[in-house]
């Protein structure tokens, strides 16, 4: 790779890579996102390549291994351009039909389009897809047509040109205004004014100034800023360009978890081809600005998503967070010099408003809250995957025309946002805007953008039990409230689940959660009782049921609950019988089959499989 | 683990604090976990007192610092996993294994380990068995699974 010596070289190398692509007929980008490669995506895309060279095909059609297109419930998912045809849950054995079918002749393969669940019409484009159609992709929909690995890719559609129009005479003034004019928001979880944070470290005293990228993302059911900085490395390298040049710093770190392999290994690779071609260290582009960037690997603690613990962790030390009221990080951070830290998605959105301008930005969204959001809709949806959303849609367009509803069509009860720190929002409030001030209005917050969807089946006396067992394994136990407060909620919610909960538990438990709400030390400890006060407020009649009637209403609950087997249901089919780990059901062939119960361990093993749902929980 | 291949890690990535963590992630790639010596040859090659050095390994869920077994199962108690019953396919392995996350089992096959998310929600309830990726699991499921991997 050729190191690029100015501006204007850059530009030609852009023209020059655009022109040879041009030789491709087709491009067939099949996403190599970790919902996909779990579904076999790596040995489909091995295969597809000699298929392709079988064929003769290599030098006019190029295969892409991309990152994630979103729809993870569909993988793996193939997208044939220019047509954009998109292809849904592919194998092996549709490689053949696929190049002697529709890149050779040019036809549609019905069997591997996508089904819309509601009106069972097939859909050949992608844009079609309502799923896609509802979103508006403008950080997120690069990641299906670039090679990750390949900063050709990314510089064929205009990467780093908002980096070169910043080395071009703009001012950092000029960026921190048009930052604060375009509203953007850190979206990390707090919602900071990313300019106010830009424009701290950039007049604070010390040097070097540090610029920290946080991929630490802890939150369960949550993987947005994996995505991105796995399927689109390079966005979130000019993003943190941008920001280097305007607050005056030489040294930034990406700090990614361990569990992501992907996400650092693609990251890695990205730095290392922008170092070869003068994008990253000493006098880039020529313009004399230097900036260099490496990644620092997490070690699965979830506090390390807290700036200040990320900070101390990127020192070598235990992730312990520090008490951020007097000293910011933005003034003392890393070894106690000026810090800007900022999440993946806020750096990835630096590009797009230097090259689309803060008033074109400002024109999506809400008042308080610009631009989009990603999230990770999950749990009990139909089309589980990321979606990017304008602020200020709200949740019953998220959850029903993207996620298409729940799978089984089951009521929807609550939607969880904000991972453990956040709350859980009851379907009475579907209509509400996402909106940074409107989610914590309402008890809940924006997060990094997990979105749960929970329904009847879920008790949410074990899910507030769920975050708070989370949370407290994850307290790094610096201080008293958050580290014995977390443990006594964990027992009365055990206490409540297992049947021996007591009404005067309840008002204990909110008191609890109120204390550590205002006494705790870092953010993680004052957030940690969201979930408790969420649910409390309300579905206090599902702890009631639990402490009174000693039911669970959702049936989730094992000790609350029975298995039993409806005579009238069952078939005789055998299935449970032969499924049941513990022995527990008795039956002849198609005769009623019954559960022992002194046996019944309530695995669940048997609903599992019955398929004429005469398991019922009771 | 021999103190070369240590030494070799340490260097690659330039004895930076920052590269503590990846330092001992990749040292613990070849043993599967982090021994008193390997430690001790860390503290000294990094110059990091051994007791720093201990609060880091303690600290960090991915460190491990008691050998493995041959195969690791990692349940997913993401959100969207626990949502979908990921606790009772648990229970399940636990009872089978007779076993507590974190352990191994007493022949050495098995290593149980609980992740927080994996962020392949889509396909959850997740197991990971050795790198391999089983989605929509179910508490019935599991036996067969493990069956495969019984030797």
């Amino acid at each position: 790779m050729k190191r690029l010596e100015s501006i204007d070289d850059l530009e030609k190398l852009r023209k020059a890579i655009i022109g040879k692509n041009k030789a491709y007929i087709k491009t067939v980008a099949l996403c190599g996102g970790t919902g996909c490669r779990a579904y076999g995506s790596e040995s489909l895309k091995n295969a597809f390549e000699q298929a392709l060279k079988e064929h003769n095909l290599s030098d006019k059609v190029r295969l892409i291994f991309s990152g994630c297109h979103g729809f993870c419930e569909q993988g793996p998912i193939m997208i044939i351009r220019p047509e954009g045809i998109f292809y849904s849950k592919v194998t092996e054995d549709h490689i053949d039909l696929i190049i002697t079918e529709t890149l050779i002749k040019g036809n549609i393969i019905d069997s591997l389009l996508y089904e819309d669940p509601t009106t069972g019409e097939k859909m050949v484009y992608e844009k079609d897809i309502p799923f896609y159609k509802a979103q508006n992709r403008i950080v997120f929909g690069q990641n299906g047509s670039i090679d990750p690995t390949n900063i050709e890719d990314y510089i064929a559609i205009g990467g780093y040109s908002a980096l070169c129009k910043v080395l071009n005479g703009m001012d950092p003034t000029e960026i921190i205004n048009e930052i604060k004019e375009s509203g953007l928001r850190g979206r990390g979880g707090g919602g900071f004014p990313t300019w106010q944070k830009w424009e701290s470290c950039r007049n604070a005293n010390g040097n070097p100034k540090y610029l920290v990228c946080n991929c630490d993302e802890g939150d369960p059911g949550a993987y947005m800023d994996r995505s991105l900085l796995e399927g689109n490395p390079h966005l979130v390298l000019e993003g943190m360009l941008i920001g280097a040049y305007t607050i005056g710093s030489q040294e930034g770190y990406i700090y990614v978890r361990h569990e992501y392999p992907w996400a650092w290994a693609n990251a890695g690779i990205a730095i290392n081809q922008a170092r070869e071609m003068g994008l990253l260290g000493e006098n880039i582009l020529g313009t004399g600005f230097s900036f260099d960037i490496d990644i620092a690997r997490g070690g699965g603690a979830f506090v390390c998503g807290e700036s200040t613990a990320l900070v101390a962790s990127l020192e070598g030390r235990m992730g312990e967070p520090r008490d951020k009221q007097h000293l910011h990080t933005v003034e003392s951070g890393l070894w106690e010099k000026p810090t800007n830290l900022n999440n993946v998605e806020t750096w990835a959105n630096v590009p797009i408003i230097i090259n689309n301008g803060a008033e074109w930005y400002s024109k999506i969204g809400t008042e308080g809250s610009k631009g989009t959001k990603i999230f990770s809709l999950v749990g009990k949806v139909k089309n589980t995957g990321l979606v990017e959303v304008p602020m200020g849609i709200s949740l019953r367009e998220i959850v029903y025309d993207i996620g298409g509803g729940t799978p089984n069509g089951t009521k929807i009860k609550a939607i969880q946002t904000g991972g453990p720190s956040g709350g859980c929002i009851p379907s009475s409030m579907l209509d509400i805007p996402v909106d940074f001030d409107e989610l914590t209005k309402v008890g809940s917050m924006m997060g990094s953008g997990g979105m749960i969807v929970m329904d009847e089946k879920t008790c949410m006396v074990d899910v507030a039990r769920y975050f708070v067992k989370f949370l407290k394994d994850e307290s790094c136990g610096k201080c008293l409230p958050c580290r014995e407060g977390l443990k006594r909620m964990d027992e009365i919610l055990t206490d409540i689940i297992e049947g021996n909960g007591s009404e005067e538990q309840i008002e204990l438990l909110h008191e609890l959660a109120l204390v550590m709400k205002d006494a705790s030390l870092c953010g993680l400890g004052k957030t940690a009782p969201n979930s408790v006060l969420s649910t409390l407020q309300y579905f206090r009649d599902e702890y009631e049921a639990h402490v009174i009637d000693k039911k669970c209403p959702a049936g989730v609950c094992k000790d609350l609950i029975t298995y039993s087997i409806n005579a009238d249901a069952c078939t005789g089919c055998g299935a449970c019988k032969r499924n049941c780990p513990y022995e527990a059901i008795e039956g002849e062939r198609r005769k009623p089959h019954v559960i022992i119960l002194d046996l019944c361990q309530k695995c669940g093993s048997c609903m599992d499989v019955c398929k004429f749902n005469a398991v019922v929980i009771s | 683990m021999e103190f070369s291949m240590v030494d070799a890690i340490v260097d690659q990535h330039g004895r930076k604090p920052w590269a503590l963590i990846s330092i001992l992630q990749d040292i613990q790639e070849h043993d599967g976990y982090l021994s008193p010596e390997v430690l001790r040859r860390v503290s000294e090659r990094m110059e990091i007192p051994l007791t720093g050095l201990y609060g880091v390994a303690t600290f960090y869920k991915t460190l491990k610092l008691v050998p493995q077994g041959k195969h690791q199962i990692t349940v997913c108690s993401g959100t969207a996993c626990h949502v979908r019953g990921s606790n009772r396919i648990l229970d399940e392995i636990k009872n089978l294994l007779k076993v507590e996350p974190g352990e191994t089992t007493e022949d050495r096959q098995f290593t149980l380990n609980v992740v927080n998310c994996l962020g392949a929600c889509a396909i959850g309830p997740v197991v990971v068995i050795d790198g391999k990726y089983h989605g929509k699991m179910s508490a019935s499921k599991v036996k067969d699974l493990l069956a495969n991997f019984r030797s």
